[in-house]
């Protein structure tokens, strides 16, 4: 009805390529393994009593120098999910930023939201879309988490740079340390029977360690006062861990360490 | 050979405005007034699935009335317009009077150049830091910014009457709903006041005390919280 609206259906990456298409990025004509580009490393999903927990640490890298401190890399895309990314920042971002409008878009226009499934199969989309890129060096990793509340409980989807998208249990991590996260988390979790604050605690213990092993990895910032994003989604929403709350299951751990 | 059949532009137009307007007058009003910390919206809408008040944006809301196909198109148009703009721009740059101008050049170009004019009337709120906007748009296009308070659709004159007399600066949600319903309630195609419960009402709300998107359908037993309580 607009001018230069011709596309008429719900979704919005779709209308920005039919109607407006050089608001698209287009990465696809570098080869990017030759540029350094900011990455960012380690992130993680859990599933805990009360929903899904993300976490992740705030270093970016640039080949092996510091890009960026503190960068976030766990984001609430809306009322009760979270992605976070790993892989090059900037196209992860940006795919963050499609994927929050494109379920808003959604919802607005149909009005109600999608269900989980069919908001991890948007992220599935968007990934495909990026295929070219990635086979150019810029491979995003995202993880995809949340309340389920037509299930009644917390859900986590990894996802592989097909698009391919992956149901996992009780946890994941993924992003340069996220093997080493992983071999810390199963130790720990399983069967969804961790409380809140057992669940802060793993997604910390996981992060430390993962940036022991990893030196793209971040780790706690103390003398910054950096520390990792930890968000939680339950049946009422999407919640931030605050950073004090962090500081003190930090030095728990630590101290624990040291008594061994 | 027949003669050239000639309406002047004068009788074409008043033609074209007295079909929309005998379309718009058969659609059930919708009424908008400040509160103390946003904008309500009510309409009476028996269906719980059509709606005739939307979300378009962090900050916009968005009522039509009159056919619904045409007032739906636009409201689809006007979300894609705001997502975009916010996409290529940031959130905050989305403004209710560039949506309303929109829709203005939609229903202007209707009028004067299909066989067809738009029977729809629509309202374009906005809550700013300060106060709030609110844009109502005819048929052929042209655009009034009201303040405070509009009403659309059929018989809304005699619904800004009743706003008129009753509405106050910094009233309650509460008080203000139920302005909104006193007002509905006497409207020609509308029930008796106790007709018009949380049910047959369409509600929501632009509330600024809210973060991010501040668009709030008001439903169930809150909605009869907010009328009797």
């Amino acid at each position: 009805m607009f001018k230069g609206q011709t596309y008429g259906g719900d979704s919005f990456y779709e209308f920005l390529r039919a109607d407006h298409p050089g608001l698209l990025p287009d990465w696809t004509r570098l080869d990017w393994s030759q540029i350094q580009v900011l990455h960012g490393t380690t992130v993680l999903a859990i599933v805990c009593k009360e929903g899904a927990l993300m976490a992740g640490d705030r270093l970016a890298t640039e080949g092996h120098a510091v890009g960026t401190r503190d960068l976030e890399k766990v984001f609430r895309i809306d009322d009760s999910c979270m992605m976070a990314i790993a892989g090059a920042a900037g196209p992860a971002i940006e795919m963050v930023r499609m994927f929050q409008l494109e379920l808003e878009h959604f919802e607005k226009l149909d009005g109600q939201p999608l269900t989980f499934e069919g908001k991890a199969n948007r992220l599935s989309f968007l990934l495909r879309q990026n295929l070219p890129a990635a086979m150019q060096g810029l491979v995003v990793m995202p993880i995809f988490a949340g309340f389920d509340h037509d299930k009644g409980r917390g859900r986590i989807y990894k996802f592989d740079i097909t698009g391919g998208r992956f149901r996992e249990a009780d946890y994941y991590a993924t992003g340069s340390g996220g093997k080493d996260a992983r071999g810390s988390l199963k130790k720990i979790v399983g069967h969804m029977e961790l409380s809140r604050e057992e669940a802060i605690h793993a997604a910390v213990e996981a992060l430390m360690d993962a940036a022991d092993e990893d030196r793209a990895t971040g780790g706690i910032d103390v003398a910054r006062g950096i520390f990792p994003t930890v968000k939680i989604a339950t049946r009422t929403g999407v919640e931030d861990v605050a950073d004090g709350e962090l500081k003190s299951i930090f030095e728990r751990i630590v101290a624990q360490r040291r008594a061994a | 050979m027949s003669t050239p059949f000639y309406v002047s532009p004068e009788q074409w137009y008043q033609d074209k405005a007295e079909y929309a307007r005998k379309g718009i007058a058969r659609g059930r009003p919708i009424v908008a007034l400040e509160y103390d910390t946003g904008i309500v919206l009510m309409a009476e809408n028996r269906s719980a699935t059509l709606r005739k008040i939307s979300e378009i944006y962090d900050r916009i809301a968005f009522g039509g009335v009159g056919k619904l196909d045409e007032y739906e198109n636009l409201r689809k148009a006007g979300v894609r317009y705001a997502d975009m703009r916010g996409y290529s721009f940031s959130r905050e740059d989305v403004a209710g009077k560039s949506l309303a101008n929109e829709y203005s050049t939609v229903l202007g170009s209707v009028f004067t150049r299909e066989m067809k004019p738009l029977e729809v009337e629509i309202l374009v709120v906005e809550i700013k830091e300060q106060g709030s906007a609110l844009y109502q748009i005819r048929y052929d296009g042209s655009m009034t910014d009201m303040t405070h308070w509009a009403t659309i659709g059929g018989d809304s004159d005699r619904l800004g009457d009743v706003i008129r007399g009753g509405w106050k600066a910094g009233m309650s949600l509460r008080d203000a709903a139920r302005l909104a319903r006193k007002a509905l309630a006497g409207s020609g195609n509308g029930g008796s006041l106790d007709d018009l419960d949380e049910k047959s009402l369409e509600i929501a709300i632009l509330d600024r005390t809210r973060v991010g998107r501040t668009f709030r359908r008001v439903t169930g037993e809150e909605a009869s919280a907010l009328l009797r309580g």
